[in-house]
């Protein structure tokens, strides 16, 4: 028979290996799937990884996806880092971006950089201040950040459809319920055929990984996931960090808002956070929380996207296939967890009876 | 008491991760007796009795009851055998009657009658002599009456072997010995007792034989009335052991810290410190004694700034420190190193490593945005040096360290601070005997420093031994201050049940 058995520690190169295996179970899982509906799991396998990286176009069109999951992943990694369980992503992608739209609708006479700066701090407040309110209900009166944060992504998705609907609609779209395109002031430049929102993600990977491991704030972040009770003892002002910690998690989710509707939407819509706040959730966790992880885990997760939408026209697919492989993902490394806190041990039947 | 083997446990293994926890231990009680299972902590005593009660299954090993040999698959199967287990903490529902907690999850018809059980409860609380009001519910009941219950629970469920974990715990002097009379009742009625217990005196009053385990190994058993306590500690600990506790002599400094009047309330609006006053003065330790849960935590998060405070007042310095904030307390030098049941709790964080848990303390001293770990990791490692704390290294998480170790880096960080007011709880909770007399030597250190050491401790014998003056608390009142070698253990028994002594004041 099987035992379990706690574990007493593990390596962060086990922990890292139970997720590979994880990773790679999933996949040969899906492939049953796969095979279910007649397809060869195999040429499936290699045509999405064609269609996510096979030409220079793929490869950027594959990164424009990774860019909003690695920035929203770092958001909501320092929240989890707290546990405090930030499933609001998406509300605040949203949020963030109606507050960067704001100022590229209202302010699009301002000189480029200057009318791009106001965007990027708006979409960090717009975010930010969005997290606030579960955050400041949590201090206040201990309610359950998870559900605040989940309700509060359908108050702004409704919001900019709204605004989309209402107010904001654009006249010049002949009925057509939209907002108004934005200038060329408005919109992020490229650097090497690819928006510079990868430059702004990778800095903050940079400077949110060197806060994290180095700054006493990140510490402060630390002994609060771990304690709360130690966390008090030892003089840390709580509700400060917390309200920092989660201000800053939203704002940065928030700045990919900013970065969708400025390079990619070019303009402001319900469609344009596409979920990426609910699958960072999934990335953030398939990285350990570690935040150089964070990256390579939303690669996957953004050539699964583009890969998925490839083997749609190439095989008659339909695009669910792919997401199906994501939640195989989530489902296995989910369960992962489990052997990382125990391991099996197999038993010969015990000889009580003689 | 006759010879007949009633329980018999044979060359039972059981391990937890790395952690052998039990090897090959052989084990027989007879019907009749009062058998003490005496051990350190860590030697594999609740584990042992787990096993037996149904809550872990052997690695290898057989069991047997009577003469039949047993598989326990779980508590009910126990049950079924007749072993029922008596838990340190317990486990009843506090707003239930003892009828209702000692009926919960039996097997009965669904129509019960309630005057036909409440009968049947009285007839076997009368036989063992057990005093209990079957209507009672469990929050108006003291602590010797819970026990009550939970004993009065497992016999009802017809058990006629009683494993109880250190029953002695949260019992004043008075309440122990009550209990003991119970239990002797209990072997007389052709009951098994086996009682968990790392407390000498307690397995000299009441066994009638004695089985050690060392490190999870059998070292022997032992008939009581042809042992002694040295014997004992001696085979326990497994060489020659000193067991007397220095109390060097100091000359008493100034007052250093004066709590007038403190009172709190919980969340729950029970008055948890009422009236709270006394004086500690550098080169004291001051010992609290008390049951478990009198306010002792309480008043050490108080002083710390942790816990709320109606009024009063905590006069340091010519300050009063109500209403600071344990940062400004801290920076004081007023350091709590307070150790909580799960020892990890409050003081440590588990998954840190040794550097990154100095910082929960010495953070305040550090400048700017960032943290400096490089002078930390020298300081850590002298520390390691100084107090012998056995670790691979500095960078390994606390949690993998042995208690005795875990505790020396508590106390030891919070000596680094060069402290004026040092406040430990429990500082030898879950030790063995060596560990703590380092951490007695180091406390007393403290004391001939100069500094002012407040000892909230459990064990009175200790207290007795270590401490110049003892507060007793019930209820959260200060009950006396005594001349700890001027007092006895009953004297301390009284006043934690609740009598009030003259305080001594200087």
């Amino acid at each position: 028979m099987i035992n379990m058995k706690k574990r007493t520690a593990i390596k962060p190169s086990q922990s890292i290996l139970i997720r590979v295996t994880a990773v790679i179970l999933a996949f040969i899982t899906s492939s049953l799937f796969i095979a279910l509906m007649g397809h060869n799991p195999l040429s499936v396998y290699s045509s999405m990884f064609d269609g996510a990286f096979g030409t220079h176009y793929r490869i950027i069109e594959t990164l424009k996806v990774a860019i909003p999951i690695i920035l929203a992943s770092i958001g909501i990694m320092i929240a989890f880092k707290m546990k405090f369980w930030n499933i609001g992503g998406e509300g605040q992608i949203l949020m963030g971006a109606f507050m960067a739209t704001f100022f590229a609708l209202q302010f699009d006479h301002l000189p480029k950089p200057l009318l791009l700066f106001f965007m990027f701090i708006g979409g960090f407040v717009g975010g930010g201040l969005w997290a606030l309110i579960p955050a400041y209900f949590k201090e206040k009166y201990d309610t359950n950040e998870t559900i605040i944060t989940l309700m509060l992504n359908y108050i702004a998705l409704k919001w900019i459809t709204y605004l989309q609907y209402g107010p904001w609609k654009d006249p010049a779209a002949k009925g057509f319920p939209k907002i108004a395109n934005f200038s060329d002031q408005a919109i992020l430049p490229k650097l090497f055929d690819l928006h510079i929102g990868w430059i702004i993600t990778l800095a903050i990977v940079i400077i949110i990984s060197a806060m994290m491991k180095y700054s006493k704030w990140g510490y402060y972040i630390t002994v609060i996931g771990e304690s709360r009770d130690t966390a008090r003892y030892s003089g840390i002002n709580i509700k400060k960090t917390v309200i920092s910690a989660v201000f800053i998690s939203g704002g940065i989710c928030g700045l990919v808002g900013f970065i969708q509707a400025s390079a990619v939407e070019q303009t402001l819509s319900v469609g344009l956070s596409a979920g990426y706040g609910f699958t960072a959730i999934i990335t953030t966790w398939l990285s350990a929380l570690i935040p150089m992880i964070i990256i390579p885990a939303s690669i996957l997760f953004a050539a699964l996207v583009k890969g998925g939408s490839f083997i749609q026209t190439a095989f008659q697919i339909p695009n669910s296939a792919a997401e199906v492989l994501q939640s195989m993902i989530l489902f296995f490394v989910i369960g992962s967890e489990f052997f990382a806190k125990y391991t099996l041990a197999w038993h010969k039947k015990e000889r009580s009876i003689k | 008491m006759s010879n007949q083997v009633f329980v018999k446990m044979e060359n039972i293994c059981k391990s937890f991760g790395t952690v052998r926890a039990n090897h090959n231990v052989n084990f027989q009680v007879n019907q009749g007796e009062i058998h003490a299972l005496l051990g350190e902590n860590g030697a594999g005593k609740s584990t042992l009795m787990n096993m037996l009660s149904g809550f872990y299954k052997p690695d290898s090993g057989s069991i047997f009851i009577g003469d039949q040999p047993i598989v326990l698959h779980s508590p009910k199967d126990a049950i079924k055998y007749g072993v029922g287990m008596i838990h340190q903490h317990y486990k009843l529902v506090e707003v239930m009657s003892a009828k209702e907690n000692i009926t919960l999850g039996q097997k009965g018809s669904f129509l019960i009658n309630p005057k036909k059980i409440t009968q049947e409860i009285k007839a076997v609380a009368e036989k063992y002599g057990l005093p209990i009001d079957p209507d009672k519910k469990i929050y108006d009941m003291s602590i010797g009456e819970k026990q009550s219950v939970e004993i009065l629970k497992v016999l009802y469920a017809g058990a006629n072997i009683l494993i109880m974990d250190e029953p002695t715990a949260v019992l004043t002097p008075q309440e122990t010995e009550k209990l003991f009379v119970i239990m002797r009742k209990m072997a007389e009625m052709g009951c098994a007792i086996i009682i968990i217990t790392h407390k000498l005196h307690e397995v000299m009053a009441v066994s009638d034989r004695v089985t050690i385990l060392r490190k999870g190994e059998t070292v022997t058993t032992v008939d009581t009335k042809s042992s002694s306590p040295k014997e004992l500690t001696d085979l326990m600990v497994g060489a020659q052991v000193d067991l007397s506790i220095d109390r060097p002599q100091v000359k008493r400094g100034l007052e250093s810290l004066k709590v007038n009047k403190l009172n709190a309330y919980d969340e729950n609006k029970v008055h948890v410190l009422d009236d709270i006053s006394f004086s500690m003065y550098s080169g004291e330790i001051l010992g609290v004694a008390g049951v478990a849960g009198s306010g002792q935590k309480e008043l050490c998060e108080a002083i710390a700034g942790l816990y709320p405070i109606t009024s009063g007042e905590v006069i340091y310095d010519n300050e009063n420190l109500v209403g600071h904030s344990p940062a400004e307390i801290i920076k004081k030098g007023i350091t709590m190193s307070f150790i909580p049941e799960d020892r990890l709790g409050m003081g440590l964080v588990a998954s840190m490593d040794m550097i990154d848990n100095y910082l929960i303390k010495d953070h305040h001293n550090q400048k700017g945005l960032f943290l400096k770990r490089k002078p930390i990791e020298n300081l850590c490692n002298e520390m390691i040096h100084k107090l012998d704390i056995k670790t691979p290294s500095v960078f390994h998480p606390v949690k993998q360290l042995s208690g005795g170790n875990i505790q020396k880096v508590l106390i030891g960080r919070e000596i680094e601070t060069n402290p004026h007011i040092l406040i430990t709880a429990y500082a030898v909770r879950g030790l063995d005997i060596n560990a703590s007399h380092t951490i007695y030597d180091l406390v007393n250190e403290q004391k001939k420093k100069g500094v002012a050491v407040l000892f909230i401790g459990e064990d009175l014998d200790v207290l007795l031994e270590l401490c110049d003056r003892i507060m007793v608390v019930c209820d959260g009142k200060v009950m006396g201050i005594v001349d700890a070698a001027q007092t006895s253990k009953e004297a301390l028994g009284f006043m934690m049940a609740g009598q009030k002594m003259e305080v001594l004041h200087d």
